[in-house]
């Protein structure tokens, strides 16, 4: 990440890949990044913390990360893994924020997909090249980086959460463009089946694959529910987030991720994106598959079903699949 | 021989006149540090890039929005001075920009302690900059800590007079020559034709370049403003310091053969942090001395005719 910080203030375009405890490691340097306005992107697969130690996958250590400054993209498939980092650039060299790109570990990490690679030429009219304003340049020296006191810091910070706001908005526009472009797009956040629904199910990264089969099938035995996938975290979409569950009555948000002592972290803030609105739908927060434990399409229709046949959630952390 | 034909292979040089670093750096009176940033720009001229980790220098140079220099600065976290550069390097090669010096500038402690992995890392790739290691011997900047620069003996905050630092200084040298790299040496402002024709002979070698200033300190060493540089050409002089250059990690040569040489009590007794020494202290320190010169005139072949 440092070598990437150093290339991106000297004028380049600059991309690297972690995961889990790399991830952790670079924590520091991920503030740097966005402090220093640095539009970076790196993949990263999602592994669970150690100790003990865990390859298998797990939100817990990108999630850890969501107050460094980066823009996050959780992720579905290889094919938008592809097409979303190119998305990033073009996303973090609008805002000079730096922007990560999720995927599940060994789940996507290390399986085969056939993706189409587009055209060079066709990505370079939609990414131009890189040509920041402010850069390491000999002919215009200045120092980046250095002492800045309470008279200034604040304001530093004002701007970096402005560039956030700014984002959402930026980072639909490049979703739109692509899909112009190359034919293909993701959304910020996308409604599966959500015509009509009652219930919600909201999924993140490979999760959905799986519940959007279960969903069909559901659908085809009568049950009214859908399903709303997250794929922009940071900056939290929470218009999209709302639109997507205006209407209905139940929601099922599955974590696979945990908060210690709070509980999931994308349900926890999807309740504070509904808090004070007219979107009150009651929230059922699921924890599962933690550290790369198989989430199955049983695992799915057991969270489905377990929704649609309580009246309101038992408890605040409703555990899938775990021995007690 | 004296001092001053042990210097006469070098040819005379005139110090290049321009200043890259401004008047309004916020050094300490008698700061060899800011002193070494100073000769080491007139050296590499204006086409130099700078990398600065949390150190002495990260103050040095000025808070936001100012700059006491030149050239630009990127001022990174503690322990990446190594990967910043290479990354610097690695952007100016896919732009074409072959002519610009990237320079590393960290504290003994962001070298010896705190970011020897990533400098071992980027040297190890023979990266193509300059690592410079400007050795104070403590951690100044944060209230004099010790560190692994710090010698044997001396007195710090965290090494009070009750418990002076026990073990030996760290060898950077050493370790740096174990990398194998192009070019290391030790320099320092006590002979600024040294240092600058050293900062030379770096910025034409491509590949990884290290050179280990000893930099006077005297709110630290609990020395006199006005004797640093007495101090620094005394470190020489008494070969606590030597003056010397490897290469490829093999080739020594010994730039400076004190003539006299001076014992170490001369350097010693100029600071306060060796007050506490018992002659049977300094006379330790002095064998010590004796032996790691002894070695080193060993690895440059012996003393020449």
């Amino acid at each position: 990440m440092a070598a990437c910080i150093g290339a991106s203030v000297a004028g380049a375009r600059a991309f690297t890949a972690t995961s889990g405890q790399g991830l952790l490691l670079m924590h520091e340097m991920l503030h740097y990044a966005a402090g220093a306005r640095l539009p970076v992107v790196m993949g990263s697969v999602n592994r669970g913390v150690a100790p003990g130690w865990s390859v298998w996958t797990e939100q817990s250590d990108s999630l850890a990360q969501r107050e460094t400054g980066w823009i996050q993209y959780y992720c579905e498939s290889s094919q938008e893994v592809l097409d979303t980092v190119i998305q990033a650039f073009k996303v973090a060299e609008q805002v000079l924020l730096p922007a990560m790109v999720i995927l599940d570990a060994f789940v996507l990490s290390h399986t085969s997909e056939v993706v189409d690679i587009p055209d060079q030429d066709v990505v370079d009219a939609y990414l131009p090249p890189f040509q920041p304003e402010w850069k390491l340049d000999v002919n215009s020296p200045r120092a980046f980086g250095a002492l800045v006191t309470p008279n200034e810091f604040f304001e530093l910070r004002y701007k970096i959460q402005h560039s956030m706001d700014e984002a959402i908005e930026v980072a639909r526009r490049a979703d739109e463009e692509f899909g112009e472009r190359f034919g293909r797009r993701w959304h910020l956040v996308e409604s599966y089946c959500m015509e009509g629904a009652e219930v919600a199910l909201v999924t993140t990264n490979t999760i959905t694959s799986t519940a959007r089969d279960v969903i069909d099938e559901m659908r085809e035995q009568g049950h009214p529910i859908g399903l709303v996938k997250m794929r922009l975290f940071r900056p939290f979409p929470a218009d999209d987030v709302l639109k997507a569950l205006q209407g209905v009555k139940k929601v099922a948000v599955l974590d696979r991720n945990l908060s210690f002592g709070f509980g999931g972290i994308f349900a926890q803030e999807i309740k504070a994106a509904m808090y004070g609105t007219s979107v009150q739908p009651l929230l059922f927060s699921f924890i599962l598959g933690l550290g790369g434990r198989d989430v199955t399409p049983a695992t799915i229709r057991e969270i489905a079903e377990y929704t649609l046949e309580h009246d309101a959630p038992p408890e605040e952390i409703i555990w899938i699949g775990v021995n007690r | 021989m004296s001092e001053q034909k042990a210097l006469g292979n070098r040819p005379n040089i005139v110090l290049p006149q321009e200043e890259l670093l401004l008047q309004g750096h916020v050094a300490c009176p008698g700061c060899g540090a800011s002193l070494s940033m100073r000769y080491a720009l007139k050296a590499l001229g204006q086409q130099t890039m700078v990398v600065i980790p949390a150190c002495c220098w990260s103050i040095i140079a000025g808070p936001f929005p100012y700059s006491s220099m030149e050239v630009p600065i990127f001022h990174t976290a503690f322990e990446t001075t190594g990967a910043v550069a290479s990354g610097v390097r690695a952007a100016l090669q896919i732009q074409g920009k072959s002519d610009i010096t990237v320079m590393g500038w960290a504290g003994d402690g962001g070298t010896f302690d705190i970011g020897i992995q990533a400098l071992s890392g980027a040297v190890e790739r023979n990266e193509d900059f300059i690592y410079v290691c400007y050795d104070n011997e403590a951690y100044m900047n944060t209230g004099i800590q010790r560190s692994s620069a710090t010698p044997q003996m001396a007195w710090t905050t965290t090494t009070p007079v009750a418990h002076p630092k026990d073990e030996p200084k760290k060898d950077i040298i050493a370790i740096m020559a174990a990398h194998r790299i192009p070019y290391a040496a030790t320099a320092t402002v006590g002979y600024p034709e040294d240092m600058i024709l050293k900062f030379q002979k770096a910025k034409a070698i491509r590949g990884a370049k290290f050179i280990h200033l000893l930099s006077p300190c005297p709110p630290g060493w609990k020395s006199e403003a006005a004797d640093s540089i007495r101090l620094a050409r005394l470190a020489v002089q008494s070969k606590v310091f030597p003056l010397f250059e490897v290469e490829g990690g093999k080739t020594y040569t010994i730039n400076l053969w004190p003539d006299p040489e001076i014992p170490v009590r001369e350097y010693l007794r100029l600071q306060g942090r060796f007050r506490h020494l018992s002659e049977q202290n300094i006379q330790q320190i002095q064998e010590e001395v004796d032996a790691t010169w002894e070695k080193l005139v060993e690895q440059a072949g012996g003393r020449p005719e």
